[in-house]
């Protein structure tokens, strides 16, 4: 049950304006931030079909700048930095020397000496700490600007529509993963990244972080799409949209005991680049054949639904891993899930059960993302 | 909300309503609230024998799933198959629509349950307004 919010907890310049929505807030890492407002369901297929809006300023923001930056940003994260351009972003994860994860991330290059990185809320204060201790030797400065932006994300495939009445940039002239800056709302040098957490099309706007700014900005949003059917989105649909798209949450599919082979993030692991922080881990992983587990999609076969840290049993009824996220998908009106698995036993189309509350209940292994957004014609 | 008067409640956020020697079951508009969006209940057969204070069941919502706790000790007589096909029923009118009825076994059980009044105190300071 909810209860209120402790005075402790941390909020975003928006948190007023989500009260007088009426969104109903939970603790999030810290965070006093909204899980839902008109309704989960609703909120969720407001992205999927038309445009939703999210108030993510609780995501930290981390600014490497000085002549080292490259090389720093190359030591500290396992994707390939060099072969971003000025206005290109790509995921990559920081990983500790045992190939864990410190966390996941977003880098982005905005000019030759000068890093962005957007790190998970939860994770602020070690993200930052272990950057700063990890940046030392390098000619780069590593500053913590979460508290500056106000950050919206901006979802759906009416996401371009509603933006481009608050903007002059060119929006179609910004790919997937890469980011302008122009005029949001009045604001000049307004970073519009085309990034997001839900499978869909949409975009990453940062704005100052005062109340005044954040609201009208907010407000303004809400109006250009208004047209479209726009909803404010909570913390809930978020989690059901990424769920759905397949993309790891920090603390359920990537945590400091895994590694991001283990997580199938392989394609954003370039050990070719050179040494970074946990590189020697994951070629020792890479030598020893790969991982010893491996991250699965989940469909259930029998009416039931695979919840966060559930046990996964083979047929027999042994245990054999966890669900890392699993709930009902409210766009393909199914039960999915994400678990670890024995790598010989992730074999796709794989009858498994989960353990629903004492009762096993058949699952089967089904390739992921669960959902991909339809190609533009 | 206002809770019904010919309604008796739970901690747990149940409402019974009895006439003669049966009992109907569902859970609070402020239960439903809690929950969000409802996909699923999972409810007991007809016969099964409930227990007060015991989980006869589970009403799952997309983010979180809620026990069941029985009002009162008895033996399920009928089961609301509509929530089956449509458990967001409760969410639009919790207290119209029951999950299972059962035919009491102790009726002396109903005195130690909330009255409306009880309830919604209960729920205010539950929520801490």
């Amino acid at each position: 049950m909810t209860s209120s919010a402790p005075v402790s907890l941390r909020k975003t310049a928006l948190n007023d304006m989500h009260r007088r929505l009426k969104a109903k807030m939970v603790d999030f890492g810290g965070w006093d931030m909204p899980v839902e407002y008109s309704g989960l369901i609703a909120e969720h297929m407001a992205v999927r079909t038309g445009v939703g809006v999210f108030d993510v300023s609780h995501m930290g923001d981390i600014q490497l700048r000085g002549p080292g930056s490259l090389d720093a940003v190359q030591h500290i994260s396992m994707n390939d930095a060099s072969k971003l351009v000025v206005g290109q972003a790509h995921y990559s994860a920081m990983l500790y020397p045992e190939g864990g994860f410190v966390d996941d991330v977003i880098v982005h290059k905005l000019s030759d000496n000068d890093y962005l990185i957007v790190i998970n809320a939860g994770t602020r204060e070690k993200d930052v700490q272990w950057v700063q201790r990890n940046v030392l030797k390098f000619k780069t400065h590593a500053s913590d600007y979460s508290d500056y932006y106000t950050q919206l994300a901006i979802q759906g495939p009416k996401a371009v529509e509603t933006l481009a009445k608050l903007t002059n940039v060119d929006l179609g002239s910004i790919k997937g993963y890469w980011f302008k800056w122009g005029t949001v709302c009045g604001l000049p040098n307004t970073m519009i990244a085309r990034t997001g957490y839900t499978g869909e099309d949409g975009f990453e706007i940062y704005v100052p972080s005062d109340v005044a700014t954040s609201e009208r900005v907010w407000n303004e949003v809400m109006e250009a799409g208004k047209e479209f059917g726009i909803l404010p989105c909570g913390l809930g649909a978020r989690n059901t949209l990424r769920l759905e798209a397949g993309m790891s949450l920090y603390g359920h599919e990537i945590s400091d005991t895994i590694n991001p082979f283990e997580a199938g993030l392989d394609r954003f692991i370039k050990l070719d680049k050179g040494e970074f922080v946990g590189s020697e881990a994951l070629r020792k992983v890479q030598a020893a054949g790969g991982p010893t587990r491996k991250l699965i999609g989940l469909e259930m076969i029998e009416r039931g639904i695979a919840r966060d840290g559930y046990p996964v049993l083979d047929l027999s009824g042994n245990r054999i891993g966890e669900v890392t996220s699993g709930s009902p998908s409210p766009f393909l009106k199914k039960n999915i899930a994400l678990a670890y698995v024995p790598r010989e036993l992730a074999v796709l189309d794989t009858e498994i059960a989960v353990e629903v509350r004492g009762n096993p209940v058949k699952a089967k292994i089904i390739p992921t993302p669960f959902y991909r957004r339809p190609k533009k014609v | 909300m206002s809770y019904p008067e010919k309604f008796k409640y739970t901690r747990e956020h149940e409402w019974i309503e009895v006439a003669g020697k049966t009992g109907t079951i569902g859970i609070t508009d402020y239960a439903q609230n809690s929950l969000g969006d409802i996909v699923f209940v999972d409810a007991p057969k007809v016969g099964t024998k409930v227990e007060k204070g015991a989980v006869f069941g589970s009403v799952e919502s997309v983010k979180a799933v809620s026990d069941l706790y029985s009002p009162v000790t008895g033996t399920v007589t009928e089961v609301n198959e509509e929530l089956s096909s449509s458990p967001e029923k409760i969410n639009t009118a919790a207290h119209d629509s029951w999950i299972i009825k059962v035919e009491l076994g102790d009726e002396s059980e109903l005195s130690s349950l909330l009255s409306p009044a009880d309830y919604e105190a209960f729920v205010a300071e539950e929520t801490g307004k």
